[in-house]
């Protein structure tokens, strides 16, 4: 079936008419997901129901959609989970059953490939999250993958930095995921499904800061001689994605401070009784 | 929303180092040897500066000779202390506060209460006012009665009291401005917007008592008169601890719901919610005619969110 399309063609350009190391368009939404996606003058920043999320963001690679829910830290639900020098990391993942990719199989809560999506998730954040800064905590994280179009991984990965930016999670550094995979000679980047189908491919997780991997994934067989090439450019695509999460984390921080400090300033609204700091 | 296509074909000239600090040249000179935007907002992972002299504070971790944040949020600069305080988390206690809190446990000489940390905080027997004498010791009798002062479910306002080693916190209700709390009902809102203030309990000029838990749990409810509160000698039990409401005429409960929407608005829109900010958005529903309930339509919330911020 999807050997009459090509991968890359004379031309260079891919099937969904990318070239070799352009990333498809990135969407992210960090904040309160229960909300429609209007375009507003003030994101909603608050979501005043009891036991809406502490921070969650939804990303978009292309038509892959991916949303992350941050619960905590929070009183673990089982005391005998708490740990009590440090704080509990759960991933819960699930696949909404319209999310199709041509896999087609419904993938249920106990499915096996969810939950190693889950400890994978798991793992790169445990090191991540300082979780030194909240003993006898669980920190719940919920990942719902919306649409597939391969890159699921790495649209899991990107949306749970967000969720825990915005919940306030204190991280050493932000994590940042991207697939790349290679066809003959040639390095492609931020792979679709039909692409994953067809070629050997990798999901690399990178902590941006000190450049240290902390996630690497291949379930093909790629040759050593080439393997250093393709993990070299999905390294440096990461930087890209990172600048972009950063700049969304940048502008939201911003207007929240200045809708609090609108409201604190010096138009006569300060409390009658607010203390001198 | 936001699109973005980020790479074209000139990402395969692949010279730049990756690890390069991504805060331009020219806004490093922001304060002192502070890097961060002028702003000085900052994300995690962010370097902050790479002068060792100064100390770093909350939300901010040393990494080699770097400090950076590790939350989104603004960095604060005391003398030589860096700390970013982030604008979103959970509520961090500080001994002195006041809260609004509910109790989700009931266990041997102790209640656990939701005080939307991040462990569940700890109300000792001890530490409540008991009936009877004003300041007397707890007896076995009070132990083996503990539901009868504060149930599964119930609110009540307290004070953070101490911490543990673990971090949790301690409340107490030894005041008579404390306790469970009725006649009235609870919003949540991010713990930043409610400041710390002189006085968490406002008597609003509509006639509606709010008391705003520094925890981000803001409490609405029927105003009581100052010589209805119970004193000192009238301290009874049954008053304290009762489960049930006092009659609420229809227009104070109107006003409560009005309060309410109120405070999830301003919260919905992250400005800082004090007595000063609830009375002017209330005397603009009001002056505007809208019923409590338009408060939750988008249109009319900007209105109102327009009205007082641009005034």
């Amino acid at each position: 079936m999807s050997s009459r399309v090509e991968i890359l063609n004379a031309g260079g350009y891919r099937s969904d008419g990318r070239t070799q190391y352009e990333l498809r368009s990135l969407e992210i939404i960090l904040g309160d997901s229960s909300r429609p996606r209007t375009i507003n003058l003030h994101d909603s920043a608050s979501n005043p129901h009891p036991n809406a999320p502490d921070g969650s963001a939804i990303v978009g690679h292309g038509l892959t959609v991916v949303s992350a829910r941050v619960f905590g830290p929070r009183e673990p639900l089982l005391r005998r989970e708490a740990i009590h020098d440090r704080a509990k990391l759960s991933v819960q993942v699930a696949m909404l059953p319209f999310s199709g990719g041509m896999a087609g199989r419904r993938r249920g809560r106990g499915d096996k490939r969810l939950l190693e999506l889950g400890a994978a998730i798991e793992s790169t954040f445990e090191s991540v999250v300082q979780t030194g800064l909240y003993p006898r905590s669980q920190i719940d994280i919920v990942v719902e993958i919306h649409q597939q179009d391969g890159g699921t991984l790495q649209a899991a990965i990107n949306s749970v930095t967000l969720a825990l930016t915005d919940a306030g999670v204190a991280m050493y550094d932000q994590v940042v995921a991207v697939s790349a995979g290679l066809h003959s000679t040639a390095v492609l980047l931020d792979l679709t499904h039909h692409e994953e189908n067809d070629m050997p491919h990798l999901t690399v997780a990178v902590m941006p800061r000190s450049g240290k991997v902390t996630l690497l994934n291949m379930e093909a067989r790629l040759h050593v001689t080439r393997f250093e090439a393709v993990f070299k450019i999905a390294c440096e695509a990461v930087t890209v994605i990172r600048d972009e999460m950063n700049s969304v984390i940048s502008k939201r921080t911003t207007s929240l401070v200045a809708s609090i400090s609108d409201s604190a300033g010096p138009r006569n609204l300060r409390a009658g009784n607010e203390m001198d700091e | 929303m936001f699109k973005f296509a980020p790479l074209g074909p000139q990402i395969s000239v692949y010279e730049g180092n990756a690890h390069d600090s991504y805060v331009n040249e020219e806004e490093m000179d922001w304060d002192d040897d502070l890097v961060g935007n002028k702003t000085g907002i900052v994300a995690p992972g962010q370097t902050i500066t790479s002068v060792t002299e100064f100390m770093r504070g909350h939300g901010t971790f040393a990494d080699g000779d770097e400090v950076a944040a590790t939350v989104a949020g603004t960095l604060q600069r005391v003398n030589k202390l860096l700390s970013v305080k982030p604008i979103r988390s959970r509520y961090v206690p500080e001994i002195g506060d006041l809260v609004v809190a509910r109790i989700v446990e009931v266990q041997p000489k102790r209640w656990k209460v939701d005080a939307n940390g991040r462990q569940d905080a700890v109300l000792m027997l001890s530490s409540v006012n008991l009936p009877g004498g004003i300041q007397r010791r707890k007896l076995e009798s009070d132990e083996l009665q503990m539901r009868a002062f504060f149930e599964e479910g119930d609110l009540l306002v307290a004070e953070v009291q101490a911490f543990f080693m673990d971090g949790a916190m301690s409340l107490h209700t030894r005041s008579l401005r404390y306790g469970k709390l009725r006649n009235g009902q609870l919003v949540t809102v991010p713990p930043i917007l409610i400041k710390r203030l002189k006085s968490h309990f406002c008597a609003l000029t509509c006639g509606v008592d709010v008391i705003l838990g520094v925890n981000g749990y803001v409490w609405v409810c029927k105003h009581v008169k100052e010589n209805e509160q119970v004193g000192e000698d009238g301290f009874n039990a049954e008053s304290v601890y009762s489960n049930k409401n006092d009659y609420i005429d229809t227009s104070t409960r109107l006003a409560i719901i009005r309060v309410t929407n109120v405070v999830k608005v301003l919260a919905q829109y992250y400005v800082s919610i004090t007595d000063v900010t609830i009375n002017h958005a209330y005397d603009w529903v009001v002056e505007t005619g809208h019923e409590p309930t338009d408060l939750l339509h988008e249109d009319v919330a900007e209105a109102l969110i327009q009205a007082i911020t641009i005034s």
